[in-house]
């Protein structure tokens, strides 16, 4: 998995609360059998008129990929499919970080085996971030997940909270399976005494 | 109180396998479903780090979204769905799992198939890549969605690392009244306590409204917990849970069926139990639901009109009622009832089991599909298929002019050749109605299988219940 330590980036708003999965990356693209080449589909429905080409009026159009990292979005981001494919698309456009005020729960998992932080913030900080983009929508933040914080421009601080393990497998790109793997000795303890025939 | 426990915390403490201070638990998996869009790219991570399946024999896996539901020699057949279908063939042979393939006996929808063919079992924890792995909590399963990331964990390991989530008792109260369904239940629940309402939470739905339910209506229920935000949902088994299991081609049999039930009628709630968080909901005077927006918390009684973001005083819910209701060019303050459609799709994994069935023929029987609608009926799996005619539903459907498909996913996910033409409206037995879910462009009515049915007769969005006046529902 790829690391993730510290950022100082663009953000991009999307305002929307609940933007789901199918937003995220429409199902027809869940055909592709790869982890990579995503990015492009990212958000199809609202980037691309039906000609195919470009919506010059949706946000990621008139962003400069690698420039802007950070996707700040409303309330309960990720909702709907257990779809991998949203934090590989979102991660395969470039960004690296997403902070709303709520994710929802397998989105957030996903998300964290891939490298693409998912910041939670209180409502008050979430619309601090929203004023500083509006008023400035080409402002830095700088995010650093060994402090836990996110750094404004005027050197105010915004804490946020993420499980130990989860940070750790973060900080140092590590793949959560190889703890899982290393647990081999309790899992065969586990099936020796798990009765499988009438199982559960 | 302290050794009280609820359904999920025996089914949980059961499956710890290693709980390490600072870690997530490591969760022991007795069933991992799998299918072809969400498991390609777990097997890859099995090649490339030279990994085994660790336990094939409880893993188990189907082709449902991408297949199509019209016969191969009617149809081109999509090269990339083909290539995905191919490449779940092929890691299945080469890691020993057990495959339905499309077109075979036991292929369905894989939160169909799985209970029908008695791999849930209560107590058991299931997981599946797919968000709808939560319909198995209908069998007092814990059962819930995964990434394609968990998929390779399930596959290397049989275990995955998890966070304990909190517990959310509903209790629905009260009678069902005529040609309201268990899916009214559980959009009447969504639009309550909104699309995340349940974030965090695993739900358990208790109360003399559930008991009632046949498991086919519990599986709807449970089906659309993650509609609310909640992975997982639950139901304590009961008899009807295991007269449902009793028999089937995976559950236990002779002595080990008398020692499972033993066991599982250990399962429920202990009465001193408690929850996180518990809301209680009188269904009596539950209306026939209907979704009018792009989420599936966007739901009103069928005889009630539709929102107007100019009422409403929170600022991002009036801007999140306005988009919705221009996505889908409604009216606001009009009367849902009376508008018209152009698709009715009766199936999905939330309602195309055997009675879902039978309540859209009931309704459909002796009567029209209305002129410029097209309506398709698909049933969850071959075996429901093959009940299906055998009861001679299919010629109920194809008389009324609808269309009779084979099984998959079919319009619920729009990737297999099934889908709404852009601006099209339908009125969906499925479970999502985000912009474009069954189609680019497509707007999405959800409702039950019998508000589909008085849709497909009228042309338009009806209340099933003057229609379904004199019919009798046949359950037997």
């Amino acid at each position: 998995m790829p690391e993730f330590t510290r950022l100082t980036s663009r953000m991009a708003y999307m305002p929307q609360e609940n933007i789901d999965t199918d937003q995220i990356i429409p199902a027809r693209y869940l055909k592709l059998t790869d982890r990579e080449g995503f990015g492009k589909h990212l958000f199809a429905d609202w980037r691309y008129l039906p000609d195919g080409s470009p919506n010059p009026a949706f946000l990621l159009n008139q962003l400069q990929p690698g420039q802007t990292n950070v996707l700040l979005a409303g309330d309960n981001f990720g909702c709907g499919s257990s779809r991998e494919h949203a934090p590989w698309a979102l991660y395969d456009w470039g960004f690296r970080a997403v902070i709303s005020t709520s994710f929802a729960d397998i989105f957030k998992n996903n998300a964290l085996k891939n490298g693409l932080l998912p910041i939670p913030v209180e409502a008050g900080d979430y619309q601090k971030l929203v004023a500083l983009i509006t008023a400035e929508p080409h402002a830095e933040i700088s995010i650093d997940l060994t402090e836990q914080t996110i750094t404004l421009p005027d050197g105010s601080k915004i804490d946020f909270p993420i499980d130990h393990f989860s940070k750790h497998c973060l900080l140092e790109g590590i793949d959560s399976l190889d703890y899982l793997l290393s647990m081999s000795e309790p899992i065969e303890n586990y099936e020796a005494r798990h009765d499988e025939t009438y199982a559960g | 109180m302290t050794n009280s426990k609820t359904l999920f915390d025996k089914v949980w403490d059961t499956h710890v396998v290693e709980q390490e201070l600072g870690y997530p638990a490591v969760l022991y998996i007795d069933r991992h479903l799998v299918h072809e869009v969400t498991s390609p790219q777990a097997f890859s991570s099995l090649r490339a780090r030279g990994l085994q399946v660790r336990r094939a024999d409880m893993t188990f896996a189907t082709m449902d979204h991408s297949t199509p539901t019209l016969p191969l020699n009617q149809i081109e057949f999509e090269p990339q769905a083909k290539a995905q279908l191919d490449l779940l063939e092929d890691n299945t042979r080469r890691f020993g799992i057990t495959l339905f393939p499309m077109g075979t006996e036991r292929n369905g929808i894989v939160h169909v198939i799985g209970p029908e063919l008695g791999l849930i079992h209560p107590g058991m924890t299931v997981v599946c890549g797919d968000s709808h792995t939560a319909t198995h909590g209908a069998f007092g399963a814990l059962a819930f969605g995964i990434g394609t990331s968990e998929v390779s964990h399930v596959l290397a390991t049989q275990c995955l690392l998890q966070y304990k989530p909190n517990t959310l008792e509903v209790r629905f109260e009260g009678t069902l009244g005529p040609g309201v369904t268990a899916k009214d239940l559980i959009l009447g629940l969504i639009s309550r306590i909104g699309v995340e309402g349940g974030t965090g939470h695993v739900i358990e739905y208790t109360g003399e409204a559930i008991r009632r339910l046949d498991m086919q209506g519990r599986m709807t229920v449970c089906n659309m917990s993650i509609e609310a935000g909640a992975r997982a949902g639950m139901i304590a088994p009961d008899d009807a849970t295991f007269e449902y299991l009793a028999g089937r081609e995976h559950a236990p049999k002779g002595e080990n069926w008398d020692r499972a039930l033993e066991k599982w009628r250990k399962l429920p709630s202990d009465p001193q139990a408690t929850y996180d968080k518990a809301i209680t909901i009188d269904v009596s005077s539950l209306e026939p639901m209907i979704t009018y927006g792009t989420h599936p918390g966007m739901g009103i009684s069928i005889s009630a009109s539709i929102p107007d973001p100019g009422q409403l005083g929170d600022a991002s819910e009036r801007a999140a009622l306005e988009k919705a209701l221009a996505y889908m060019d409604l009216q606001p303050g009009a009367p849902i009832m009376g508008q018209k459609i152009d698709v009715v799709f009766v199936g999905s994994c939330t309602n195309s089991r055997l009675p879902d069935l039978r309540m859209a023929a009931a309704l459909l029987e002796g009567r029209k599909v209305a002129e410029g609608v097209r309506m398709l009926v698909v049933p969850g799996s071959h075996h429901i298929r093959r009940q299906a005619e055998a009861e001679g539903l299919d010629r109920i459907f194809i008389q009324a002019g609808a269309e009779w498909r084979l099984p998959g996913c079919s319009m619920c996910i729009a990737m297999n050749g099934d889908q709404l033409e852009p601006g099209q409206y339908a009125v969906s037995t499925s479970n999502r109605n985000f912009e474009g879910r069954q189609g680019k462009g497509g707007r999405t009515f959800l409702a039950s299988p019998l508000t589909a049915a008085a849709a497909a007769v009228m042309g338009c969005v009806s209340d099933p219940r003057p229609l379904m006046a004199g019919r009798e529902l046949n359950d037997a």
